[in-house]
């Protein structure tokens, strides 16, 4: 166990994990609709504050894993019950706590149907997605990876839109399709690696041959890119997005892709770096195809929820471009990125949720020039799609800067390819914003419309402050990755000059 | 040159902003809310103001910069204010020609009974906290950061009128400042910091930021990076990225004013000499042998703006394309290089502020009058408005370089510095814009006075716009023969800038 800082007292990621599931069993005893809304808030909350200490407790100082725990589950096949995190997780974890409770908030009175199960299911989802960050044994993480599948087709298949079996249909295929390549990954690399082990740290640096790690690499790449979702594996996206409901979008935009970059990070990057070598011009080229594409497809949407869904799959193509960088302002600026997403997704998403509970209606146009009447509601909406714009002075323009600084300094042809992509972002955003602010001349009929309540401020208030605390000052977010990221390039680092030969063909 | 510590500069962009709140809360009494931005004109002056003695250079004053940073994003990427001589230039007469607005626009909107006049005034406080925010920058990014809130806080006012045409202009306002930012600045700015490591702007206008091994080794990409900047800061006017300007004129007269002659594309004029000046530097200039073309390219600008004006008849569209031809003045001073040239381009920064405002300030008061827009209509209309048009005589000639007004002394130093650099070229280019000024300037003036009014028209019972206009523009005028008799004051903070 020399990757695990072994953690001796309070067993706070397990804690996490299981409190809850815990309040999802106790759930089933609440009675009433209002005691469930606010019995979901506190375990929430308190899972939340349960977090904290994970970023005040974490060492700096070391690439290991911390809050380490282990314990033997399955011997005879030697699969254990191994949690940590490191630097690249820290802030996925923080990131997933603190926003399950807003998604409580978000869906107080959207959600009138139900009411029980579907904050079960967030708290399975809960349960299930802290377990994919934490887990360090493959079969773990994979129990974890398919946990989520069932929750989540529920919350999109029952309280979805009108088009919602064929959205949840097509979720479920895509995503299951990925898992069963993951599944035959993780078998694969058990059965090649001596000894035996579904131990993830233990599976780095073993030195696999180049072709056993092409085909990993491969699997592994396909379930991911699916869950990215990376052009062209993003269809599933746009129809999830659309047809789930508010805090369905939330989870799937915020968390859930961030699980696929995760993936490319915690596996396909230290386990096969020969073949992430082989492949990573193919990758930033796709990953620009994604900018651009999702960029495009959004600057032409009328439905305010698939715009904000394609503009998932151009902003994710620059977490894609700034991991396959491979310096380290890029996986940084990646990473940081990943975070920035999911607020700044996450707050879009809640924005487009509450017009929605008072209009019933998605359409752009149909939302025109409510500027004057809802105040409050533009001015965080204009902030917040001033963020996914990459503003400067919000969130995303760190991520986005470094990423570009870790594309420029690999090589500025494809870093040139991304700089349309920013443009695009300007041009889709900005046309929102002056629909839904100004209209035209000929806006419909508003009147009776309200402004945001306390409960919705509430919600929207703390991502905001994210957003200009990560934009202005975002050293207490970037400190935790340096340690981690400097040691997952030395993993992929320190490999025979071989497959570059392929890199240069592809890139100038 | 001594480096200082004060919070005043951050002061000077929180009145404004603080304005701003205090507009939207009292919208509902215009006299307070009028009142209101009178006071953040007003306090933000003074601040800017009690910073002279500090910044001017010795033995008039201190001739110290002042240094503060504010927030650190990354390693050699930070939000810093800073103050020197350069910043005061445009602080000054930016935050003070607020004052005049302040005044103006009031008699203007009520005038008119326009609408929407508290998000008038809010955005106005917000557009020139952006551009003092541009003055005051320390370094690329926090000057990118304040360019862009200018372009977004400036797109309320362009579209004021929310009709078709509102919309229209407000939309290639938006379409042509946003896309050159991000897609031209942008990567210039993620490569400046790849190549040096740093965005903060140099000391000096001499040596820049960038090692000399890389302008050696890299100088085409450097090149590159400087046409970037060149045509990124689009607000600054250069053609083929003017087209916003003129479809910005469909906003109120005030905005046109001060915004689109003074605050708005002296940010974009401003930001363009800045980098020429502190992030590429005179050295690397002549280096890669920048300076010359780029004085060349913005000669067509020059030229070509001022012609296109000659073929206009609305007054304001006459007076964006003059503000186009103008605003290539002071980067075609920059570009020569020597330091007269520099120096008259930037002096130009001050001189053209005074005059435009004054110039627009007109426009505004005769629409207010007549609700005439068109040149063609006003003959024989100074008779009946003579304050108006004797400033508009006044400004016109400081447009054209004619002594004793502020447009000669930037002509002055302009010829000078073309002669320094031995570029007969550009001599002519000069002579022939004054000819071209003197084309589109002159009858405008001489018609009012001197011509008969249209057929079947009578000017009787028009008199004068409201004094809180005619003052204002009066004063503008003033300042524009002050200057012009009296440049020391404003030579003093340019020779600081060229050392």
């Amino acid at each position: 166990m020399d990757f695990l800082i072994l953690n001796n007292g309070f067993p706070y990621l397990s804690a996490l994990i299981f409190l809850p599931l815990i309040g999802a069993l106790l759930l089933l005893a609440m009675p009433g609709d209002n005691a469930c809304r606010n019995w979901t808030l506190i375990v929430t909350v308190v899972t939340a504050l349960l977090s904290l200490p994970l970023y005040w407790n974490f060492d700096l100082t070391t690439h290991l894993y911390q809050f380490g725990e282990h314990h033997v589950w399955i011997p005879g096949l030697n699969i254990n019950y191994t949690l940590g995190i490191d630097g690249i997780s820290l802030l996925l974890v923080l990131l997933t706590t603190l926003l399950m409770p807003l998604c409580v908030l978000g869906s107080w009175r959207y959600i009138e149907k139900r009411v029980k199960e579907f904050m079960v299911c967030l708290l399975l989802m809960e349960t299930s997605m802290l377990g994919v960050f934490m887990a360090l044994d493959l079969v773990l993480f994979y129990v974890f990876w398919e946990a989520m599948l069932i929750p989540m087709y529920l919350l999109i298949a029952v309280w979805g839109g009108p088009r919602k079996t064929y959205a949840s249909i097509k979720f479920f295929l895509y995503t299951l399709a990925g898992s069963v390549l993951l599944l035959v990954a993780i078998i694969a690399l058990y059965l090649n690696s001596a000894p035996h082990t579904f131990s993830i740290p233990q599976l780095m640096g073993q030195g696999f041959s180049t072709t056993f790690q092409l085909w990993v690499f491969l699997a592994f790449f396909l379930a991911f890119a699916i869950k990215v979702p990376m052009f062209p594996f993003h269809t599933w996206l746009p129809a999830a997005h659309v047809e789930a409901p508010t805090a369905g979008s939330v989870i799937l935009a915020s968390v859930l892709l961030k699980m696929g970059t995760y993936g490319f990070l915690r596996f396909c990057l230290p386990i096969t770096p020969a073949a992430t070598m082989t492949f990573m011009p193919y990758i930033l080229w796709l990953s620009i195809a994604g900018i651009l594409y999702g960029g495009f497809t959004a600057l032409a949407q009328q439905d305010m929820k698939k715009l904000i869904a394609y503009s998932s799959v151009g902003h994710m193509g620059f977490v894609t471009l700034g991991i396959f960088v491979l310096n380290s302002q890029g996986i940084e600026g990646a990473i940081l990125q990943m975070i920035n997403h999911g607020i700044t997704t996450g707050a879009l998403f809640f924005c487009v949720g509450m017009v929605y509970e008072r209009t019933h209606s998605r359409e752009l146009s149909r939302h025109a020039g409510i500027g004057k009447y809802m105040p409050v509601y533009v001015t965080f909406l204009a902030f917040f799609s001033l963020s996914s714009l990459a503003f400067p002075g919000t969130n995303s323009f760190v991520g986005e800067f470094l990423v570009l600084v870790g594309g420029f300094a690999k090589n500025k042809v494809v870093a040139a390819f991304a700089i349309p992509g920013a443009v695009l972002a300007a041009a889709y955003m900005f046309r929102l914003l002056q629909r839904v602010i100004w209209g035209s001349p000929q806006n419909p009929d508003h009147t009776g419309l309200v402004d945001l309540n306390t409960r919705e401020i509430v919600t929207l208030a703390p991502l905001l402050f994210f957003v200009l605390w990560i934009g202005l000052s975002p050293e207490p977010f970037l400190k935790v990755l340096h340690v981690s990221v400097n040691h997952l390039l030395t993993q992929v680092g320190t490999l025979p000059g071989g497959p570059m030969a392929v890199a240069k063909l592809m890139i100038p | 040159m001594e480096t200082i510590v004060s919070i005043k500069p951050l002061l000077a962009l929180l009145v404004a902003l603080a304005g701003s709140v205090m507009v939207m809360l009292s919208g509902k009494k215009p006299n307070i809310r009028e009142g209101w931005s009178l006071v953040a004109a007003v306090t933000m002056f003074g601040i800017i103001a009690s910073m002279i003695p500090t910044i001017l250079p010795a033995p008039l004053g201190l001739g110290q910069k002042i240094l503060l940073p504010l927030f650190k994003i990354l390693p050699g990427l930070s939000v810093t204010l800073r103050v020197d001589a350069f910043s005061m230039i445009f602080a000054v007469v930016a935050s003070f020609l607020w004052i005049l607005a302040v005044f103006y626009s009031a008699g203007y909107m009520r005038g008119l009974h326009e609408h929407a006049q508290t998000r008038f005034n809010a955005c106005f406080a917000l557009a020139l906290f952006g551009a003092i925010g541009v003055a005051f920058s320390d370094n690329l990014f926090t000057m990118y950061l304040f360019y862009e809130i200018v372009s977004v806080c400036t797109y309320p006012l362009v579209a004021h009128h929310q009709d078709e045409e509102g919309y229209e202009g407000a939309k290639k306002y938006i379409i042509y400042l946003t896309t050159t930012a991000k897609g031209l600045v942008l990567p210039a700015m993620i490569l400046i910091y790849v190549l040096t490591g740093t965005l903060d702007f140099a000391d000096n206008i001499n040596t820049g930021i960038f090692p000399a091994g890389v302008v050696d080794a890299q100088g085409l990409l450097v090149t590159v990076l400087y046409i970037f900047c060149i045509l990124g800061f689009a607000k600054n006017g250069v053609m083929p990225f003017h087209h916003w300007l003129p479809g910005a004129m469909v906003a109120p007269t005030p905005v046109s004013a001060l915004l689109h002659a003074v605050a708005v594309v002296k940010v974009g004029v401003f930001s363009t000499t800045r980098v020429m000046l502190y992030v590429f530097g005179v050295d690397t200039m002549h280096a890669l042998n920048l300076g010359i073309p780029t004085a060349y390219f913005v000669a067509f600008t020059v030229l070509m703006a001022s012609i296109i004006a000659l073929s206009k008849d609305n007054l304001k569209a006459r007076l964006a394309y003059s503000t186009v031809s103008q605003l290539s003045y002071i980067i075609l001073g920059v570009a020569l290089l020597t330091p007269t040239g520099i120096e008259g381009g930037i002096v130009h920064i001050a001189n053209h502020a005074f005059s435009k405002i004054t110039l627009f300030f007109c426009a505004g008061a005769i629409y207010v009058a007549t609700h005439k827009k068109n040149i063609s209509e006003m003959s024989g209309l100074g008779r009946a408005m003579p304050f108006t048009f004797g400033a508009f005589a006044i400004a016109s000639l400081s447009m054209i370089g004619a002594p004793p007004v502020a447009g000669f002394v930037t002509k002055w130093y302009l010829l000078t510095g073309a002669l320094d650099a031995g570029q007969i070229g550009i001599l002519i280019v000069l002579l022939g814009s004054t000819l071209l000024n003197v084309g589109y300037f002159a009858p405008v003036t001489f018609k009012a006075f001197f011509g008969k009014p249209p057929e079947g028209e009578v000017y009787t019972g028009i008199k004068e716009a409201p004094l809180t206009m005619v003052v204002p523009l009066m004063v503008a005028a003033l300042i524009s023969v002050v200057i012009g008799i009296y440049p020391d004051f404003i030579m003093n903070f340019v020779k600081a800038v060229t050392g």
